[in-house]
């Protein structure tokens, strides 16, 4: 195993803590890599296909290297009706991205997530785990200034 | 009056997302006194909420307070200004029984916790039998708040009847449902008190592992879950006699199907997370080929409870539909959302209209059950909620999500909406669920766009009703509900889509154009610097190949001349 994945040995090799060792590699690595998938094919003892199988199953999972803020935007079914189609919009106005893409200059990365269970204060984005609720494009749009400033 | 001894600040996800935490750094910097950090108490529109509590018993609490010396002040000197009382009308309906604790007490104070009643009911179990403790659950008759709505003690003496303790006992913490925060709650401000029904579990039904599989999502239920769980290793409240209960956390990674017991165990397993056929049932084979039960957050929230009144006791609230109370997750277009706890058998006027405050000319139904649900119009407002009445609807109880949806909101793009969480949600097992769930989708989509036609109904309904039949799990089962009911209670909306391009929402872009109204316009050229693609002209025309109808211009206009009209129309 490569080095730089070392920290997967935290965790014991049974089989059932594949998703575990993924969210670990995620956590370290912001992303996984193909590199990343051979290392946990080979320390979990599964065919590299199964793990890419497992990694594409769950959405959690990313194959795409995210941003230094990457910005998800709630779809649940309140932020949904209170506008989330429109704060896509906006962002996409903004910074030209797409749900799953990352900003060239690596700043901002773009995800919709189902909920993020703060249903009371939609419309909501979260930036790297940090809520920001009741959205409008004003709003949006100073987030976006104070973070591209940091 | 008397004076603060203490303050509380909820400080649940709500509330951090609401600027919680600039208040409590605000209010650290400001005074002594001691600041408890509690969980939610439902009422997520007024967050950031702090409450003082007094010297002679009392408390006053205030909402939506800023970090600003003003507001501060306002407080610790028990002023005026941000007085919150809890609305009369859902002050008389709402029953807390499984959220009395919730935003009283500290979540990772487990002395707290116990001072408030807390671990009795695990106690009182423990001074009965198992078979004893399952009989309370019987005649509690308590039904599992995930949704399925299968009585619980039913379930717990199946897992009983297995020989030996190498069972499995799991809490199902993975709230799929978009709109739906009722588990999240619960364990962020009380996991002691799921923590306790899962450990009354163990006893009665003999088995020696609890496992919580929790979605990534919520982090902030995690770690309180972790603290909890490191409390009740510390306090020895996982041993009984000579047998001691292991008790562990998994976090999921984000599959809706997961909900699903054998997906759930699949996952729990390392594998994707595909639902397989039953029997084997996961109480003969599930987890590591063990016998395994599979309770939802909010049911464990509920047997501590049971064991502290008593079966008969629990019984006696409710109706003939369910059993006890029922968290609701309010939200949508109201004036109050939050988490509200009634009982079973209370009406959607009530919790829609008295305790959510929502203006009864705007609402057009509410929406139950997430995407497994359906659509409830306000004329069926005086039916009670419970499992068998949401049913007759064609809606279901699900977890108890509750989305509340105004006139202007359109029900063919909200039908839209769910069978695009559900088509990619698939796992892709069976057939009828992967592909007749994104043929319907597409049809939706063709439908929204201007481009269908009235066959699309009756081929929705068509394939709804196959796709239904020929789903293994639940995600395909309910999965068409959603267009179901919305064709049946507003087939007219989906008539006017198909035949006359119209939308009557004006919600779907495709039929409608935004247009300026030149007789309000004060030409202030707000809209000009606004709009992101340049599409309004100097004489103030709105181009329409241009326009995205992102709403932009009609946020920017302070005289309310933009609005969004037919296609067409001038």
């Amino acid at each position: 195993m490569k080095k730089e994945y070392e920290f997967l040995r935290s965790i014991p090799n049974d089989p059932g803590n594949l998703i575990k060792g993924l969210q670990l590699l995620q956590s370290s690595c912001g992303y996984i890599s193909v590199d990343g998938i051979r290392a946990a094919a080979e320390y979990f003892g599964r065919p590299e296909a199964d793990v890419e199988g497992v990694v594409s199953f769950y959405a959690q999972f990313k194959r795409v290297k995210p941003g230094r803020y990457q910005i998800s935007v709630c779809d649940g079914t309140a932020c949904h009706l209170k506008g989330a189609p429109l704060i896509h919009e906006w962002l996409h106005q903004e910074l030209g991205l797409k749900p799953g893409e990352t900003a060239e200059d690596g700043v901002f990365s773009l995800e919709t997530v189902a909920c993020l269970g703060c249903c009371s204060l939609a419309p909501v984005m979260s930036v790297n785990g940090k809520v920001h609720g009741k959205l409008d494009r004003k709003t949006m749009m100073k987030i976006l200034k104070e973070y591209a400033a940091k | 009056m008397s004076e603060i001894i203490k303050l509380k600040i909820g400080l649940a996800s709500c509330g951090i997302a609401a600027g919680g935490e600039a208040v409590f750094e605000a209010l650290k910097k400001a005074t002594a006194l001691p600041i408890d950090q509690v969980g939610c108490i439902g009422h997520c529109y007024a967050e950031p909420l702090v409450e003082a509590c007094l010297a002679d018993g009392s408390s006053v609490m205030y909402s939506n307070v800023k970090a600003d010396e003003k507001s501060i002040q306002d407080i610790l000197s028990l002023g005026g200004e941000n007085r919150f009382e809890v609305p009369a009308a859902r002050k008389a309906k709402e029953l807390l029984k499984v959220l009395a604790l919730a935003g009283r007490i500290v979540p990772t104070d487990l002395a707290d916790y116990t001072a408030n009643g807390g671990y009795e009911g695990l106690k009182k179990a423990l001074s009965l039998s198992p078979e004893e403790v399952i009989n309370e659950i019987k005649l509690s008759g308590l039904r599992g708040r995930g949704g399925g709505g299968f009585p619980t003690g039913m379930k717990w003496s199946f897992l009983a009847a297995k020989p030996g303790f190498d069972k499995t006992v799991i809490c199902n913490a993975d709230e799929g449902d978009p709109g739906a925060f009722m588990d999240r709650s619960l364990m962020e401000s009380v996991p002691h008190q799921v923590l306790e029904g899962m450990l009354i579990a163990a006893y009665a039904t003999g088995a020696s592992r609890l496992v919580i599989y929790c979605r990534a999502e919520y982090p902030l239920a995690i770690k309180h879950l972790k603290i909890a769980i490191d409390q009740i290793y510390e306090a020895k409240l996982n041993v009984f006699g000579n047998r001691s209960i292991e008790i562990s956390i998994k976090e999921g990674a984000g599959a809706f199907v997961c909900g699903e017991e054998t997906a759930l165990i699949a996952s729990l397993e390392g594998q994707r997370g595909m639902p397989r056929f039953r029997p084997p049932f996961p109480t003969d084979r599930g987890y590591q080929d063990k016998p395994t039960m599979i309770n939802n957050v909010e049911t464990f929230g509920n047997i501590p409870v049971i064991l502290r009144e008593g079966g008969n006791a629990f019984a006696s609230t409710g109706s003939e539909g369910g059993r006890g109370t029922k968290l609701f997750a309010l939200a949508g277009d109201l004036q109050y959302p939050g988490l509200v706890e009634v009982p079973m058998g209370t009406t959607l006027n009530e919790i829609v209209f008295e305790i959510g405050g929502a203006d009864r000319s705007h609402v057009k139904a509410v929406q139950t059950g997430g995407p497994s649900g359906g659509c409830i119009p306000v004329e069926l407002f005086d039916t009670p909620v419970d499992y068998d009445s949401l049913r007759s609807l064609g809606a279901i109880m699900g977890s108890g999500g509750m989305i509340v949806i105004g006139k202007d909101r359109c029900m063919v793009e909200t039908a839209r909406y769910f069978l695009d969480f559900t088509h990619r949600e698939s796992c892709g097992k069976c057939t009828f669920c992967r592909i007749g769930t994104t043929r319907m989708f597409e049809i939706l989509e063709r439908i929204v766009a201007g481009k269908g036609c009235e066959a699309d109904l009756d081929l929705l309904e068509d394939l709804g009703k196959k796709i239904k039949a020929g789903s293994l799990c639940g995600l395909g089962q309910t999965a068409p509900n959603p267009v179901l009911a919305t064709l049946r209670f507003y087939r007219n909306e989906y008539l006017e889509h198909v035949n006359e391009h119209k939308c009557r929402a004006m919600q779907c872009n495709a039929l409608v154009d935004v247009v300026l109204d030149k007789s309000k316009c004060v030409k202030c050229k707000l809209c000009l610097k606004t709009c992101p693609l340049n599409a309004i002209s100097s004489d103030f025309v709105i181009d329409p190949a241009l326009c995205t109808r992102c709403n932009s211009c009609l946020d920017s206009c302070p005289k309310k001349a933009i609005i969004r009209a037919a296609k067409g129309d001038k």
